[in-house]
């Protein structure tokens, strides 16, 4: 059921039960808007603790990947008729005080999608010296490609408008680590996003997404999707 | 070519061909998948009994052993059944992700009680 506010709060958690009641509980001191568990084939409790605290829980059969069961939640949002929607981490690392600042953008129309960047100087983030490099590369060629600057390109703290969900939700959305080449294919689509400074918890017991080979066929995937995407010239011209 | 060796390459080439078409009858292989096998079982029944031209092509390729010609081709037809497959498979994971996301929201709203509001 829809609540009053015109905005949904959506989770995807992947084996989080000792920490999702938590960060539901931090999200409520800040706002009142129905918060979605995307549940992706947990294999604990994460469902049943979400469901507890009385947030409304999607669960995904099986693991299909952080990118997929974030667009199961656009795709619920859309179904409800949300017109804007905070997609954020389930392990408590986004700090749920900069909501209203990333709804704010959206809200008033500033821009289709609000990234919540760790690096404009709401607190100190630091990175592993791979990591940094990675970020450090997307960030100036996401800058370049959308003509913008972009300090950070991996943030999974973000507000959406309808605009941007239902691009989201569609097929072009690229669920395999979605980053810095959704970012360039916002830029195409004329999707406006815009950076906001947000503070981040370092997290030092979160199991990274980026761990053994998969940084290798990060970079490798990532550029071939940023190239892909800027061959596609005629989808972007048929959408627009 | 020996003669023992093209009999062998037609006999390989005809039963690979016939099991195709029966694996089609018994409907455990679906007639998308099945033409490029069909494909090359056909090109290796006809390349190892037209033995002129196989042996045109291998000197119209710069003159390599007609033997060496057969594994070429052999090899390219392989990999354009992988590449074949791995396009299948992703359009399945595709299929296999959309599902899940929609019985995944059905569930929930099923949960919820939400109003079936139809898009």
């Amino acid at each position: 059921m829809k609540r009053e506010d015109d905005f949904v709060v959506l989770m995807p958690a992947y084996n989080e039960a000792d920490r999702i009641a938590t960060t539901i509980a931090g999200i409520r001191e800040y706002c009142s808007a129905e918060i979605v568990v995307i549940s992706d084939g947990s294999t604990d409790s994460t469902a049943e603790k979400a469901r507890e605290t009385g947030a409304i829980v999607i669960e995904l059969p099986f693991n299909l990947g952080y990118g997929a069961a974030l667009q199961t939640g656009y795709q619920y949002a859309l179904k409800q008729g949300y017109d804007f929607a905070i997609q954020m981490d389930a392990d408590g690392q986004h700090d749920p005080a900069f909501i209203p600042v990333l709804m704010k953008e959206v809200q008033t129309g500033r821009a289709d999608v609000a990234i919540g960047s760790r690096f404009l100087g709401e607190g100190v983030y630091h990175l592993s010296l791979t990591r940094n490099a990675g970020v450090l590369f997307f960030r100036n060629l996401a800058s370049l490609l959308t003509r913008q600057t972009v300090t950070d390109p991996t943030s999974g703290f973000q507000a959406l408008s309808r605009k941007a969900m239902e691009f989201c939700a569609s097929e072009a959305y690229p669920t395999d680590f979605p980053d810095a080449d959704v970012l360039i294919m916002l830029h195409k689509r004329g999707i406006r996003f815009t950076e906001v400074p947000v503070r981040m918890h370092q997290n030092t017991k979160k199991k990274t997404m980026h761990s053994g080979l998969v940084p290798i066929y990060y970079l490798f995937k990532m550029m071939l999707s940023i190239l892909v995407t800027l061959l596609r010239t005629h989808e972007h011209r048929r959408q627009s | 070519m020996t003669w023992q060796l093209k009999t062998v390459a037609v006999f390989i080439g005809a039963t690979l061909f016939i099991y195709i078409i029966e694996m089609v009858r018994k409907r455990k292989l679906r007639e998308e998948y099945a033409w490029l096998w069909l494909f090359t079982g056909m090109m290796i029944v006809v390349l190892s009994a037209w033995y002129d031209l196989l042996l045109y092509l291998s000197v119209l390729l710069g003159g390599i052993l007609p033997s060496a010609l057969l594994f070429f081709f052999g090899m390219i037809f392989l990999l354009l059944i992988c590449l074949h497959l791995s396009v299948k498979i992703s359009t399945l994971t595709d299929q296999v992700k959309r599902l899940s996301q929609d019985i995944a929201i059905m569930r929930s709203r099923r949960n919820i009680g939400a109003d079936y509001r139809e898009d």
